[in-house]
């Protein structure tokens, strides 16, 4: 069971808290209307397999509700850094 | 019956207080501080079960979690029955009554075992497979015999009668193990002021202290260990857990540790007490000190009962003053073990033999142990056994300096005991569980834990730091530092005298040679619990398994109750040498939790019962049970899901209740249904995006129906919206998609639109939302309100209203589900009932009819409403649910899901499409999950047009109905498709519009 720290509310709080959310930084093409069906089928289905640092929404849904995101390692679990939406991680891969 | 193996003194026992317990159908009687095994030794009782597979005779092997053989069937009662409880490690208690797991018709007597004799060189490993392969239609009949042949242990056909429970904690610094290493640990941390809890599965804390020898600081260690114990007491910041097994060690250092508090008491807990607790532990720091666990030798026959490990036997002799036999063939390849042969012999019985497969062992114990008169056989080992149910001979042969080879004579040496130990192997099962691979070390003969992933340190024999002195001062030293790297000061560091022992190096012997080649030799057990041989491994190489994971799995090596805490290095290394591999080559299998069997009781808690989950109940609950409501859960909602009269059947209660509504009223507790308050300047926008519909116009006062879309286009929930105020909207969703669809939206508001202005709270709890639908509704409205206007123009169809229900302020939505007339009325939740009861007073004149979801559901089927969840299942975007009216696709925003609804496999012809099916028999009604096909007559695989989705008797329209997917259906109505049942027989159906009732919405407009 993780301990994330929610950005947030400034503590760590159990993995119970929390729902995961799924890759970070996929956001919603501007022009929907505009995408082809194989762009649109890329924001909707791929996404990436990483193995090691990962960055992923998750949402404090049992405390304060907030989407933020975690870089987190998918071999160790090692959680590295929280970050608000809108911030950037300070590891890129 | 008399403890003939009970010595005369010594032993951490009570010898003034007998304890009698039942093995089997015997009555036996052993000491307050007796294990079960260490009972039954003392009463000589040889046979403690069957193998798992040769039914061969087994005995007690082990002193600890590592026993392969004493697994027995523990409960004096159907209810406290417990499988596979380590008879090493259960405290005797009196009145405790056991079974050996396996043996039929008893562990005496095994009719199964001549089934091993026989055939035994016939049941390689993959026996199973390669014999019962053909034909393949009867594996299920061989499986089932198979499956009782083998099997361990029995789990309790009634409930469990006692309290389990959890408890979560928070230590800065966690010691597993409260040997020397661990114990020192938490002394550090301890007095560096740290919170700091100290585990270990024992019922005593001090580990190997407990049968000790050895003076620290010129004590004797059980003196010190009673200081120690004593110090760490008077701490307020240290917890001290005993009977308690760290079982998992799991991600950021968050550990589970399955403490058992009363299972050494008696068969049920107290009442009030609390059987086993589950520690749930989120620790800054982690000392692991869980020490190491003796290999034991493999030879001919070494699972005969009287074969142990050398330590176990010390450990009886020492611990509870009971020796396992009369005579005893010592066989090491290490110093360490000389001391058991000097136990053996200062307890007054004969050492026949000391066999040490070395050419020329010469440390201190071995002067030590000559000087007794032990005759010390060098260069040699014990290749087999002989005896029927315990051991009778030992024979000794010389081997070779690489332990490769038989080079000498053969000389049987009389004995009944055969101790044997092959060094140690560091007990790495923790740390394993954290992910770290574990690093095999030549100088000390065993895998030790490799990189460390958590916040973790080591201290003691996992480190192959065996030495008393190395092990105190680690232990120390990490307690320390788990401390200080926690926060705290650091403390004054201790010493420890110890006076040392010399050793010599052990000799790498993990396979005794015989001198016919494995395949013939007697069989050399690896793995007692799962009859894992030496042939067996090697026969699993040549077959070409190569990865010791295949091995494993192949072998079923270290599968059991044990996870091969005995056997696995001895397994590996048998592996790596027919391999032609070495040991790192050839690596090892990773332990995962948990260290040793947890009862489910443990796992669940007090997750049961009533307590399994939440539940959630309306404020009209209370009513609804008075009434004879029986209940349906929608989430952890309980709603009513119909009112029976008494003797009435669920079908003729339904049709009542539909019939009722449709002729008069009927009311519906709809409280459930999940609310949304979203208010802001942008909420409208908001709404507008999310929905698959319009928005914009929605005016003050007025409804409106919409679908939600996932971007794939696809519905997964709806509702009616109502516009309180040009800021202020009220969502309504299906009653188990509220805190999805809660979610849903504050992730597009936070992570998409950040900038619209818009706020969404849960209101579902606040409101209590009575429904009352049925050409009599405004009536009964009308008797309860004086302040809105229920005229059909002044309050339309998909208008609300505020005002007074009974004298309660209420919100009335004039919306319907069942396409009669009908007024959803919401009040403060804690007015519900009040506001029900009134409707009922005055409902009486109008037949006032209580319905429940069974009625809901069959009143909106005939009107060919869905619900989302049952007529949708994630793949019908609106346009398939012929629902393209909610499709607003000119709206300036590209909506959620409008994309994803324009994809080519969206638009194509032939996608499955939601219709109405009336059977040809209009009493057969067709079961829900039916799939349609055009013919049932033609060839397998058919073709599969769609399925039933919601499927009801109508007694208002005096037949069947039914919803489903057909393809293409919306263009093929009046055809005829036909729906196989499982009994054979067919059900013919027509296909036709899904609003069955009242096509023109005459009803609800009145």
């Amino acid at each position: 069971m993780l301990y994330i720290y929610c950005p947030h509310c400034e503590e760590h709080r159990e993995e119970e808290e929390f729902h995961y959310g799924g890759q970070a930084h996929v956001a919603r093409p501007k022009d929907p209307d505009a995408c082809t069906d194989a762009e649109w089928a890329d924001y909707l289905y791929f996404r990436k397999n990483t193995r090691g640092w990962h960055h992923e929404l998750w949402v404090h849904a049992a405390g304060c509700r907030k989407f933020f995101n975690i870089t987190r390692d998918t071999v160790s679990y090692e959680i590295k850094e929280t970050y608000k939406i809108g911030e950037q991680p300070a590891i890129s891969e | 019956m008399a403890q003939k193996n009970r010595l005369a003194t010594g032993g951490r026992i009570n010898r003034n207080r007998q304890l009698t317990f039942k093995f089997g159908d015997n009555v036996y009687s052993g000491f307050e501080g007796d294990t079960l095994a260490s009972a039954l030794l003392a009463n000589g009782v040889n046979i403690v079960g069957r193998s798992f597979k040769y039914r061969r005779p087994r005995g007690i092997v082990a002193a600890g979690a590592d026993e392969p053989n004493a697994i027995l069937q523990m409960g004096a009662s159907e209810a406290t029955q417990t499988p596979n409880v380590r008879a090493t490690q259960q405290e005797l208690f009196s009145g405790l009554q056991c079974r050996p797991t396996n043996g039929w018709p008893n562990e005496q007597f095994d009719l199964m075992s001549y089934i091993g004799k026989v055939g035994g060189r016939m049941m390689p490993p993959g026996f199973y497979y390669k014999t019962f392969m053909y034909p393949a239609s009867m594996w299920e009949t061989y499986e089932s015999y198979i499956r009782k042949a083998a099997g361990l242990g029995r789990s309790p056909t009634e409930n469990d009668a006692d309290s389990y429970d959890h408890v979560n904690r928070h230590a800065d610094v966690l010691v597993v193990g409260a040997g020397p290493a661990g114990l020192a640990a938490a002394l550090a941390a301890g007095r560096a002021g740290a919170r700091v809890i100290l585990a270990d599965e024992q019922s005593e804390l001090g580990g190997s202290l407990l049968h000790s020898d050895d003076t620290i600081n010129g004590e004797p260690a059980t003196d010190w260990l009673a200081s120690v114990i004593a110090e760490l007491s008077a701490l307020d910041n240290v917890l001290l857990l005993s009977r308690a097994t760290v079982n998992g060690y799991h991600d950021h250092n968050f550990l589970t540790i399955h403490e058992r508090r009363t299972d050494h008491l008696a068969d049920r807990a107290e009442t009030g007490k609390v059987r086993q607790r589950m520690h749930r532990v989120r620790a800054g720091w982690v000392v692991l000190a869980t020490g190491a666990h003796e290999r034991p030798l493999v030879y001919g026959n070494n699972d005969l009962p009287g074969c142990m490990l050398a330590s176990a036997v010390s450990v009886y002799i020492k611990r509870y003053g009971v020796i396992p036999g009369q005579r005893l063939v010592l066989m090491t390849t290490n110093d360490f073990a000389y001391q058991t042969a000097i136990d053996w012999h200062r307890a007054g019985r004969e050492v026949a033999a000391l066999v040490d497969a070395r050419r020329n062992p010469r440390g201190e114990r071995v002067a030590q142990v000559e000087k007794m008169g032990i005759r010390v056989i060098r260069g040699s080992a014990v290749i087999d056994v002989l005896g029927g149910k315990r051991v009778a001979a030992a024979q000794v042969a010389a081997i070779d300096e690489q332990g490769e080879r038989v080079v000498g004579a053969v000389e049987a040496i009389r004995c009944d005991t055969v101790a044997s130990s092959g060094g140690w192997s560091p007990a790495i099962h923790l740390s394993c569980h954290t992910g770290s691979k574990p690093e095999w070390r030549e100088d000390i003969l065993g895998f030790v834990p490799g990189k460390t992933v958590q916040r973790q340190l080591l201290a003691g024999g996992i480190t192959g730091s065996y030495g008393l002195q190395d092990c105190l001062e680690q232990g120390y030293q990490a307690g320390a530092l788990a401390a200080q790297k926690a926060g705290f000061n650091a403390v004054k560091p201790a010493s420890f005298s110890i006076p040392c022992v010399k050793e010599q190096s052990a000799m790498p012997l993990f396979h005794v040679p015989h001198t016919l080649p494995t395949s013939r030799a007697p069989k050399q057990f690896v793995d007692p619990q799962n009859d894992v041989t030496a042939a067996g491994i090697e026969l699993a190489t040549r077959e070409g398994f190569e990865s010791i994971e295949h091995v494993k799995r192949y072998t079923a090596m270290g599968f059991g109750t044990d996870q091969g805490k005995l056997g696995n290095i001895n397994g590996m290394a048998i592996a790596a040498k027919s391999l032609k591999q070495s040991i790192p080559q050839t690596g090892t299998t990773i332990f995962r939790p948990n260290y040793t069997p947890v009862t489910f009781g443990a796992i669940a808690g007090r997750h049961c019962g009533e307590l399994f989950e939440p539940k959630r109940f309306s404020a009209m609950h209370a009513w609804h049970v008075k009434h004879g409501a029986l209940f349906e859960d929608v989430g952890q909602w309980k709603r009513p899901w119909y009112f029976p009269k008494p003797g009435e059947s669920m079908q003729r209660a339904v049709n009542r209740e539909c019939l009722a509504t449709r002729e008069s009223v009927g009311i519906l507790d709809a409280s459930t249904l999940g609310k949304i308050d979203i208010q802001g300047k942008d909420a409208r926008e908001f709404i507008g995006r999310i929905y698959s519909n319009a928005w914009a116009k929605l005016a003050v006062g007025k409804c409106r129906y919409g679908l939600m879309c996932g971007e794939d286009g696809m519905v997964f929930d709806d509702g009616v919206t109502a516009c309180l105020g040009e800021n202020h909207f009220v969502m309504t969703t299906t009653t188990g998609g509220a805190a999805g669809v809660l979610e849903w939206l504050e992730l597009y508001h936070q992570t998409e639109w950040p900038e619209l202005e818009v706020f969404f709270n849960t209101v579902t709890d606040h409101w209590a939302t009575l429904t009352i639908s049925g050409p009599n509704s405004r009536n009964l409205l009308a008797e309860l309100t004086d302040d809105i206007d229920l005229d059909r123009e002044a309050f339309k169809y998909m208008d609300w209203r505020q005002g007074t229900v009974a004298g309660v302020p209420a919100r009335v939505f004039r919306i319907s589900f069942t396409g009669e007339l009908s007024f959803e009325i919401n009040v403060q939740a804690n007015y519900g009932l009040y506001v029900w009861e009134k409707l009922f007073e005055q409902g009486e004149k109008y037949h006032l009819t209580p319905y429940g979801t069974e009625t809901m559901h069959v009143l909106r089927a005939e009107k060919g409403f869905i619900i989302a969840g049952q007529d949708t299942d994630g793949s019908a975007h609106p346009c398939d649910l012929n629902m393209g009216w909610a499709v607003a696709a000119k709206k300036p925003f590209s909506f959620v899901g409008k994309r994803g609804m324009q994809r080519e496999d969206c638009v194509r012809e032939n996608r499955k499409q939601l219709v109405g099916l009336k059977t040809r028999q209009p009493e057969v009604v067709i079961p829900e999950g039916s799939q349609a096909v055009k013919d049932p007559d033609q060839p397998k695989p058919m073709e599969m047009l769609g399925h039933i989705t919601s499927s009801y008797y109508s007694a208002n329209l005096g037949r069947s109905i039914a919803m489903g997917y057909i393809k293409n259906g919306i263009n093929r109505m009046g055809e005829t498709v036909c729906y196989p049942q499982a009994d054979g027989t067919v059900i013919e159906a027509e296909i036709c519009s899904y609003i069955f009732f009242d096509p023109q919405g005459e009803r609800q407009n009145v």
